[in-house]
């Protein structure tokens, strides 16, 4: 799949799920969902693949996701069946903390 | 990334949920119909070949679609200050042309008559007839595009147009907002200028968090509390003078109680909020959380925020170090680090009062032209003078530029002015520096007498040399009837200064 740069949007080749990178370490790393190979937003997603049962939490619209290492941090833009992973190892959701409403 | 998307996500999860209300004209947008129409209104800006998109007018349904609509064509949105003079809009239009200009019909004719500016009147940019070209692109995603041009107002020399990327304002709302958390009853009550940062983070973490906006263009405290109470408003922001205004409507209105238990929060910022209507306002809206945010257009608005519990112990503290935290603006926003430093660059300790610096993904500090004045580690300089306790409260003490050197001494007017406004005597108070031939700056105060009252000038001197020191207490002391701010609270401490300084 393509580099991972900040702004890049993606699509899932096995659910609904669309996320956009908010940060990226430039690294080569292969960003899954539902454990296939997601696909550049406006490309076609290659036919016939599922989700893979240990890859389907599901993604939440407005949630982000990042690596472990933090190096990689995403936005689901639309909801999804599968869940995300770099390399393997599932993404964890990371939360906004409630701030008091100033505008 | 951009701005775009934030439309986008809200209107595919609630695309019928009223997004944006015309508190005068009663217009409503839901959000399926705001991101239809910026899709309609993007291929109208494209088409006439803009680098830009100006809107010069009071808030109104094309505040937010003029927003969206020049995000999605890939052209940096400029709302303009409307209160200026032909003369000063001319100037800047002249600044960002070819330009695509949204203005009330009545200056329709005279702004289109200049070189390279496309003007279409609001009423005709808000028609679904007219400016029927949807964009055949999708919207940019890079994230360094420029999103937002903002002059801000200067007091001197020409005004600076702050660069603001989708990266900064997207960031600023995914660390602040979480996206669909407002419940669909939510209605937010905005009456900010709409050339003003707050009136872009305004929209922008409403869309995000799925709020309903009711825009009041042009505030009154009587228009606002009428537009509270008709939409149930739930939340709202308001700069001091205007909460000073509601709280004096409410009270000659013989009200102990606003009557708004729909009022979840209010929010204030923009400039200092005098201890005495922050107190007042408490009392009146008890059921209501208050909020103090801090924040610069170069930061993409709110940095800091003194959050309602803050509120509510500081006034509960019986002592006075407690009690002060009501006149700070709080703690740093997660992703947002603060430093205060003094002229040398050094970091300073707590307490300690110095040039309040800030990094994070949300500051921009670059300005059209110019550059960017962030240094080489991501910090910018804010020109505010101010101070940090052990806990992170962040107190102002001013602008940078306002600091009074007195025998090589720093004063902050800010401190002078806060003892100044316990005189019972005292309605407002305003310390600056004037030239001094022994001191190089002697410490000048001008102060206004509360209704009824008079200023007995050497018991104020007395009270600043109590509380304070000998250096602070002021040479020179005018009364004024009313001191100059501008429109969203700000003191104008340099109109003052140069006032006084011609007639010394």
């Amino acid at each position: 799949m393509p580099t991972l740069k900040t702004g890049g949007r993606f699509k899932s080749a096995v659910c609904a799920g669309e996320i956009m990178v908010v940060a990226a370490s430039g690294d080569d790393v292969e960003l899954t969902c539902g454990g296939v190979a997601m696909v550049e937003a406006g490309a076609d997603a290659p036919a016939g693949a599922e989700v893979h049962p240990d890859h389907a939490v599901g993604i939440a619209m407005g949630k982000r996701y990042i690596t472990a290492d933090e190096t990689l941090e995403v936005l689901c833009v639309k909801a999804g069946d599968g869940s995300l992973a770099v390399n393997g190892d599932l993404l964890l959701q990371k939360d906004t903390k409630q701030l008091p409403k100033t505008d | 990334m951009n701005v775009m998307m934030l439309l986008e996500m809200a209107s595919g999860a609630f695309p019928d949920r009223p997004a944006f209300t015309d508190g005068e004209r009663g217009l409503t947008y839901t959000y399926g119909e705001l991101f239809e129409a910026a899709r309609l209104r993007a291929g109208s800006i494209q088409a006439q070949g803009a680098s830009r998109m100006a809107k010069l007018d009071v808030s109104n349904l094309g505040t937010p679609l003029g927003l969206f609509a020049s995000a999605w064509a890939g052209v940096p949105y400029v709302p303009l200050n409307y209160r200026l003079t032909n003369e000063e809009i001319a100037a800047l239009l002249k600044r960002v042309t070819p330009a695509y200009l949204v203005t009330s019909s009545d200056r329709v004719a005279a702004f289109g008559a200049l070189d390279d500016v496309h003007a279409v009147a609001t009423d005709a940019f808000l028609d679904a007839q007219q400016n029927q070209i949807p964009i055949e692109d999708e919207w940019g995603m890079d994230p360094d595009e420029v999103a937002v041009l903002l002059f801000t107002s200067g007091t001197t020399g020409e005004p600076k147009a702050a660069v603001l990327r989708h990266k900064h304002l997207v960031s600023y709302i995914l660390t602040s907002v979480e996206f669909a958390s407002a419940p669909e009853a939510d209605a937010s009550l905005v009456c900010v200028p709409p050339y003003h940062i707050a009136g872009i983070a305004a929209i922008m973490s409403s869309v995000y968090s799925g709020r309903h906006v009711i825009q009041l263009p042009n505030f009154s405290a009587e228009r606002w509390i009428e537009l509270a109470q008709q939409h149930n408003v739930t939340t709202a922001f308001v700069v001091p003078t205007m909460l000073a205004r509601i709280v004096e409507t409410l009270e000659a209105r013989g009200a102990t109680d606003a009557g708004m238990p729909h009022l979840n929060s209010l929010a204030y910022g923009g400039g200092k909020m005098p201890l005495s209507v922050i107190e007042k306002a408490m009392t009146l809206f008890p059921d209501t959380d208050f909020s103090n945010a801090y924040g610069l257009t170069e930061t993409s608005s709110t940095i800091c925020v003194l959050g309602p519990d803050a509120h509510r112990e500081a006034v509960a503290s019986t002592t006075d170090a407690g009690r002060r935290r009501l006149v700070s603006v709080g703690q740093a926003l997660p992703g947002v680090e603060i430093e205060i430093r003094d002229d040398d660059g050094n970091v300073l300790g707590a307490g300690e009062r110095g040039e309040i610096y800030v990094r994070g993904e949300q500051v921009s500090g670059e300005y059209e032209g110019k550059g960017s004045v962030v240094d080489a580690q991501g910090w910018f300089p804010t020109r505010d003078a101010g101070s940090m306790d052990e806990e992170g409260y962040l107190f102002l003490e001013g602008r940078a530029d306002d600091v009074i050197v007195r025998g090589g001494e720093n004063l902050s007017p800010g401190e002078i002015e806060d003892v100044l406004l316990t005189h019972p005597a005292v309605a407002d108070a305003a310390v600056f520096g004037v030239p001094d031939e022994q001191w190089g700056e002697a410490v000048a105060a001008a102060v206004v007498a509360k209704p009824g009252a008079s200023i007995d000038r050497q018991a104020l001197k007395d009270l600043v040399h109590d509380q304070l020191r000998s250096s602070r207490v002021p040479a020179h002391m005018e009364v004024w009837d009313e001191l100059p701010y501008n429109e969203t609270g700000k003191l104008l401490r340099r109109v003052v200064k140069a006032s006084v300084i011609e007639g010394l």
